[in-house]
Parts: C-alpha cells; structure tokens; sequence
C-alpha cells in the first residue's frame, strides 16, 4: 500500500497494516532478556537495567529467570570451557523465537583471556549470535545500540519465503548440539553448522 | 573406570583432618529420602557462575558442597608469560567491583619488589579512590543481598544511582567506568585536576545522605531484621581459623583491619573506626558494611581536604621494562571484600616467576558451608548473598 494513502486513511480513523509488520512491531517491542550474568559484563548489563540507562525505555526490563520465559540471551562475560556446556544447554531451553546477543570481548573472541586454556575463543562456535558488541566491557550505551539493532533486525525480518527465521520453518531447528568435556578440550570444538571454515579465496 | 592417585597424597587422607570431617549424609530418622538439589551455575542469585549442590531434608540443608570453576580463566598462569606491567589490567578483572583496589594491591607487590617509593599526592589518591570504591562496592552488596531476600530492584536501584555517580569519577579521571587500570608502579598514571577535586567533594558530600536514606529504608525493616537476625551466625574462632577476613570477619567481632594493622599506604594519618559486629549473623554483616561506608566517608573528606601539591608519579621509577632481583614478596591491602594479597616470586626476569592472588572472595566462601547446615534452603541464597563474592575473584 502507499504510504501517502495509508496517512490519508489514518486522518480519518482507519488503521491500516500488515500481519508483518503488526506481528514484528508486537515481537520487537516486547523482549525479555534471560536473567544471566557470566562475567564483568554483567555488572554493565544491570546498570543498563537501572534508572540512568533505563533499558525499560526498549520493553526489555522484564529480566526472566527462567529461560522457558526469556527471548533474548546476553552473553555477558567470558564463557569457559566448563561452563560452555551449561550455555548451550540454556539457549536450547529458550522457546523460539530466540536471540542472542554477545556482549563483549571475551563473548566475541576470548578477549584478553584469549590465550587461556580454559577459555572459549567466542560463543558463535556454538549458537548463532545475532548481534555482537565490542567493548571491555562495553558501556551500557552500547548495550542499548545492540539491543536497537537487535529491533531493526527482527523489525525487517518477513514472515514467509526462503528467509523466513527460524521459528516458522518447520524443517529449521533452533536445537544445537551441547559440546561435552573431551580429554583434552571441548567435543567438539566447534559447530561447523554455524561456525563454517572460511571460504578459501585464490 | 580405575583412577589413579597421586603417591603420598591419598584423596580419602585430605578429608580427614581433624575438626573438617563431616557426617556422612543420611536421613536423621534412618527413613525416608535426602532431596539433592544443584544450584547453578545459572541462578538468578549465585553473583555469576556459582554451583552449589545442596542435600536436603525437607527444607533443611544437610549437606552442602561448593562446585568453582565456571570462570576460571587463567589470570595466575597468564601472568607468569606477560610483564609486570602488562598484567595491571587483568587485575582490573578480579575483582570487577573494585578495580582500583585491585591496582592499588599490585602496584603495592611489585613496588615492594623492586624497593620503589610513592610520592604523597599519589598515596592521597589512592586513598581517595579506594574508598570510593569501598563504598559502591558496599552499596551494590548490600542491593543485592536485599535483591536476593526478595526485594526485587528497589534498594539495588539506589545503590547504583549513587554507583553511577562514583564511576562518573572514575571514568574522567582513567577513561573507564570499570576497568580502571589506573595505578602504575610509583605512583599513578594521570594527575587529578582541581576540577576532579571540586567533583570528588560534592559526591562525598552527598553520600552521607544517601547512606542515610539506605538505612531509613532498610535498617529498621520488619522483614529484614525475621529474615536476616540470628541467620547464618560465623562464630569469631572459626572464622580466624579459616581466615576470613573483611567485613565478614569483623561482623563475627574480630578486630581485624588491614589499613590499621598493616598501616600500608597513609592510613596512619586518617581517624577513622573500625566497626564490629555482635552476632556474626547476616545483619551484621549487613550493618558492618553500611557503618564502613559511614567510615569510608569520613576517610574522603579527610582525604579531599589534605590532599598536597605535586607529582603523582616517581620520576625514576621504572615502569616497563625492568627486571626485579630475585626475591619473594607479599603485597596486601584492606580490600572491599577482604584481604587482598599479591604473592610475587621473581627470579630476576621481566615476568614474574609465581604470580599469586590470595582473593579474600574465596577464602570467606570456604565457611558457606559450615554457615548453611541445618538453615532453610530459602536461607542458604541470603547467607550466601552475605559473604559478599565476585565470581571474577572466586575463581580466576
């Protein structure tokens, strides 16, 4: 529809939208996070909370304890490798549809803890990660900017075709294998599902 | 499968001395079944990654075993292949609460390694900035005690609204709201300005009134007093024997302070208490923390008022690059949550040889379970939230 008559349309009392767009605008505005915390971060992610930051402002301040109830999981912190398990044992325990947000350095890439042997070089070895943030820890402003650009992306998501997400395609499934403790490392390492090799260029 | 153990250290020996030895866990009555309940690593109120296997009887806990490592990341062996210098940030992530206390305990190591002075405005803001940290270290512990007693948000909420104010400070003055990474060997790393100064006094002048109001709130509380009085009781000679230290070890009544027993830094020149505990219960421990505080206040204006003219920083000290003589050296300070020490062994490197952190979070999480037996499971998140640990520190 175009948008000079949809303005026409709503001067005179008549809303007019799509299951989309409504369906989006619903799933957007209302995100509960997982009550979680794994590190430094997480002591940024609750003053994000708190009444400076005031993550309400987004629909967002209802932090659940249960991942049964959560949409949204924060990896705040570093994520070794005895609890690596136990964080993809929770994100397959969300209800769909679920995201992830990796809150910074170690999150992303191990950060400084990187050359640790305890130590996950980056949860999105294991799960998808939606949006990334950089930061040692990042300030709660930029907590905010992911989580806006955490709407964007479910505000543009469509409901139907080949790139629909995940949770209304029924081959899809919003399971992943839970790494167990090898001899000598994580079993195994990596999730080649999404944690592909890199394309080879020559 | 067969699991082999190491000669001369037999794994059944290690949990037989005397006084540590615990009953084997059966139900009192001979009938019926214990309840084994694992608490974490993803609980709402285990500060992080914490794992607590509980047995209970009813609501009784009978038995309770501390599971760490769910943060372990490598600080004590990184240290051993970076410089001196190079492991002042990760100290910033210990203790994620209270970095510059943090600094303040390494850079006190290594200066007494290497025999390095510290110039008088530089031990002015040290000061300073330790007991501003105690301070939003105390407020956000108490928060979340409450938080944990069901008090979902409202006192965490005023903690870290004057927190906020405090890491404002801290942020224009080293450019990180938490990671400070400030302090350097002889000294610290930028001058304050007058300006910081005047900023600095206006937030001391108006945390009495937050404190204040903290314990308008709280102190007198109906449900605080029947659910934190006569709960969790640390008698004062198991906690000397097991070496707490802290405002844990001073709610129990000892009079244990480091900054009066060690006069490290300038802590001779400030008036100030120590504040101790009757009971050794959780609302002692709640009331020590809110006194230190009221202490800590004092300590700032003291601070804020004297503080001299001059550099910050030693102009022969060395920063990177040097080498210590060998030597062994033990550098502790009063931090927040406890004693904090720095074990350092060089062997004439430009990398410590041993790095050790004796973290004060998890020397007082050694008596959780002594603190639990025979308490409501409800209880066991309260006495828990009381000992006050950060996971960072806990496990390293």
């Amino acid at each position: 529809m175009e948008n000079e008559l949809k303005i026409e349309l709503g001067k005179q009392g008549v809303f007019v939208t799509t299951i989309e767009e409504l369906y989006n605008w619903g799933r957007k505005s209302s995100v509960w996070p997982m009550q979680f915390g794994l590190a430094c971060c997480a002591i940024e992610m609750i003053a994000t909370t708190m009444a400076r930051y005031d993550m309400a402002r987004f629909g967002a301040e209802v932090f659940r304890p249960s991942p049964r109830q959560a949409d949204l999981m924060i990896i705040s912190g570093t994520v070794t490798k005895k609890m690596a398990p136990q964080v993809v044992r929770l994100y397959n325990q969300m209800a769909e549809p679920k995201y992830v947000i990796a809150m910074g350095a170690c999150a992303i890439s191990g950060g400084p803890f990187k050359q640790g042997y305890n130590v996950l070089k980056g949860i999105d070895r294991y799960i998808p990660v939606d949006v990334h943030i950089p930061g040692c820890p990042p300030r709660p402003e930029a907590l905010l900017q992911a989580f806006m650009t955490l709407q964007k992306k479910i505000e543009a998501q469509s409901l139907t075709g080949e790139d629909r997400p995940r949770h209304l395609n029924a081959e899809a499934s919003g399971e992943f294998p839970v790494p167990e403790q090898g001899e000598h490392d994580l079993e195994p390492p990596v999730n080649r599902l999404v944690w592909p090799l890199p394309a080879q260029v020559k | 499968m067969k699991t082999e153990t190491t000669p001369g250290y037999a794994v059944e020996q290690a949990t037989q001395v005397e006084g540590w030895n615990r009953p084997p866990v059966v139900h009192p009555d001979g009938e019926g079944e214990l309840l084994e309940v694992s608490m974490g690593p993803h609980h709402p109120s285990t500060h992080g990654v914490f794992r607590m296997d509980v047995a209970l009887d009813g609501e009784r806990v009978v038995k309770l075993k501390p599971v760490f490592g769910y943060l372990h990341r490598n600080h004590e062996q990184i240290a051993e292949s970076a410089s001196y210098l190079a492991m002042m940030p990760y100290t910033d992530r210990l203790d994620y609460f209270c970095s510059l206390s943090n600094n303040w305990a390494y850079a006190l190591a290594v200066e007494k390694l290497v025999g390095q002075a510290v110039p008088e405005r530089a031990e002015y803001i040290r000061v300073i900035l330790a007991e501003f940290t105690r301070v939003q270290n105390h407020a956000s512990a108490i928060g979340f005690l409450i938080q944990e007693m069901g008090a979902s948000g409202t006192p965490l909420m005023y903690a870290f609204r004057e927190r906020e104010k405090i890491l404002d400070l801290f942020e224009s003055l080293t450019g990180s709201r938490m990671m400070c990474n400030y302090m350097r060997f002889g000294g610290c790393r930028v001058d304050v300005t007058a300006a910081w100064l005047e900023a600095a006094r206006k937030v001391a002048a108006g945390l009495p009134q937050f404190v204040d109001e903290f314990e308008a709130l709280l102190t007198g509380n109906e449900i605080l007093m029947a659910r934190c009085q006569g709960v969790g009781v640390l008698k004062p000679e198991l906690a000397v024997n097991a070496g707490i230290t802290g405002p844990m070890l001073r709610a129990s009544g000892v009079n244990y302070d480091i900054r009066k027993v060690d006069h490290y830094g300038i802590y001779d020149r400030f008036k100030f208490r120590v504040p101790l505990g009757d009971h050794g219960d959780i609302y002692d421990r709640y009331m020590v923390r809110v006194l230190e505080m009221r202490e800590s206040i004092g300590i700032l204006n003291q601070a804020l008022k004297e503080i001299p003219a001059g550099p910050v920083m030693d102009p022969k000290a060395k920063i990177r690059g040097f080498k210590p003589k060998p030597g062994e050296v033990y550098g502790r300070i009063e931090a927040p949550k406890g004693e904090l020490g720095f074990y350092l062994i060089s062997t004439g490197g430009a990398e410590p040889y041993r790095y050790r952190v004796r973290p004060p979070s998890l020397i007082n999480l050694t008596v959780l379970e002594d603190l639990c037996l025979g308490q409501n499971v409800a209880d066991v998140i309260l006495i828990f939230g009381s000992v006050d640990i950060v996971l960072g520190e806990v496990d390293r």
